[in-house]
């Protein structure tokens, strides 16, 4: 069994290149320049904090090490204080290394297609409409806590078949996996334990009464075997949907609104050129990149020429490559036009996220709708942004003032 | 006179991103798992060469390659 360790709290950092943190709140708040600090001291820089972690700070060490499955594991995704037991069937396909992985991933890529988001697009525009319709009104609003927090959600919980209604039930396990649970095993297990009994219950309702959705899709699915899957994995990767759907769309929403509040000749060419929503979402997604992802060092290697030892952890920084200066000119510019944009924010490699397509979706269509109604707002200036912490990142507090500045 | 050009994927790089699909959906298709191939034999229509350009930029796994014949 593991140690059951406390909520620890953390020094604050003053040593960015020996000692770095990913939850100190210097970083939470704006990790930017110090990933620039680190960039240029090395391509790879190590902590002794989480047990021993290294940070690549280039596309080009992200890029290795995110091909590398032989010496980088997925079996520990999230860099935590503690290192319990490794559980199987934790949250496949994600957690798990070839030749494990491939079949796990397969039976859950055709949901997730371009062409089967564009089926679910229309539910989301209504969604996005419904909430606009609660506070359009009104001359400010907290567009996280209104807006962004809730259109990933019930998206999802629309593809699994599970109630919209049980929305906050859902934020609030993966405060609980995802920020909290970095520092205390107590609530990510509880999370965990909480959010296993609730898919168990809807398993069973399924046996009864089959249904046309993501839980009766993975029941019906079957191995290479012609086997069903085991009840674990289909636990598993329900969890999995069900926390990888939710808070990194909702942040990469809340990241795009801020920019725009903040921004009002992207706003308004993006008014003009409509076209240009796609290509300004990839951009976006570059430059406010909200997933970091991990890995646990497996066997000795070398990245970008620096030695990286086994029983350390990575911090996979999708979003640090994504700011590389020698990958994308301008990096630290978000710049809505940009053509050529091979930036990393849904991994590179196997892992590469399943829900991409879902992401991209949600995050044209709640732009594309609150720019509709509301093509004027801006940061309320009387309020505080407040961003999450930890694995990923986006506003949590994103309070906005609508309408016209007079 | 131009070059004729030709796309191709890799299968083995490919990991299904679809940026190529998004970008130039004429040149490139998808299989029920998402993944890319170039649509046909890969040769690219005359008048539709910045797009084949444009797939090979934007792919994250760089498994694009753009022949010129």
């Amino acid at each position: 069994m593991s140690d059951v360790s406390q909520p620890a709290a953390h020094p604050p950092v003053t040593d960015w290149l020996n000692d770095f943190d990913h939850t100190d709140p210097q970083w939470t708040e704006n990790p930017f320049p110090i990933w620039d600090e680190l960039r240029a001291a090395s391509p790879v820089v190590h902590t002794e904090r989480f047990l021993g972690c290294y940070l690549p700070t280039t596309y080009e060490a992200v890029r290795e090490i995110a091909n590398d499955p032989e010496h980088f594991s997925s079996r520990r995704i999230i860099v935590r204080d503690a290192r319990p037991e490794v559980t199987q069937n934790a949250a496949p396909p994600i957690t798990s290394d070839p030749p494990v992985h491939k079949p796990a991933k397969q039976l859950l890529l055709p949901p997730f297609t371009p062409d089967a988001m564009k089926k679910l697009e229309p539910r989301v525009r209504t969604i996005c409409n419904e909430l606009i319709d609660g506070f359009v009104a009104e001359k400010k609003v907290d567009a996280a806590a209104r807006y962004t927090k809730h259109i990933p959600v019930r998206a999802i919980a629309h593809m699994l078949g599970i109630p919209e209604g049980d929305s906050d039930l859902f934020i609030n396990w993966i405060h609980m996996i995802l920020e909290l649970g970095i520092k205390d095993e107590n609530l990510l297990l509880q999370a965990v334990h909480e959010m296993s009994d609730y898919f168990r219950d809807h398993i069973e309702q399924r046996r009864k009464h089959p249904t046309d959705d993501l839980i009766s899709y993975l029941m019906n699915a079957r191995n290479k075997d012609g086997q069903p899957l085991e009840d674990a994995h289909v636990l598993g990767s329900l969890r999995l949907l069900l926390i990888a759907g939710i808070d990194t769309t909702w942040s990469a929403i809340g990241s795009s609104l801020w920019h725009l509040a903040r921004t009002p000749a992207d706003r308004e060419r993006l008014i003009a050129e409509p076209e240009l929503m796609p290509t300004a979402v990839e951009e976006f997604l570059r430059a406010y990149s909200p997933v970091t992802m991990a890995r646990e060092v497996i066997k000795e290697r070398t990245v970008s020429g620096c030695p990286v030892k086994p029983g350390n952890m990575v911090l996979l920084s999708f979003p640090a490559a994504n700011r590389d200066p020698k990958m994308f000119p301008d990096a630290d510019k978000v710049v809505i036009d940009r053509r050529e944009n091979r930036h990393a924010a849904f991994g590179l490699g196997i892992h590469r996220c399943i829900g991409s397509n879902l992401a991209r979706m949600e995050m044209q269509v709640a732009l594309e709708e609150w720019l509709k109604r509301i093509p004027d707002f801006r940061l309320d200036p009387a309020g505080t942004v407040t961003w999450s912490q930890g694995t990923v990142r986006g506003p949590r507090q994103l309070p906005f003032l609508l309408g016209k500045a007079m | 006179m131009a070059e004729r050009l030709k796309v191709h994927v890799d299968p083995d790089k490919c990991q299904g991103h679809a940026r190529c699909k998004a970008l130039a959906p004429e040149l490139f298709e998808l299989d029920e798992y998402g993944n890319a191939r170039e649509a046909g034999d890969g040769t690219v229509p005359v008048g539709l060469e910045d797009k084949a350009w444009l797939a090979k930029a934007n792919c994250p796994e760089i498994a694009i390659d753009v022949i010129e014949e």
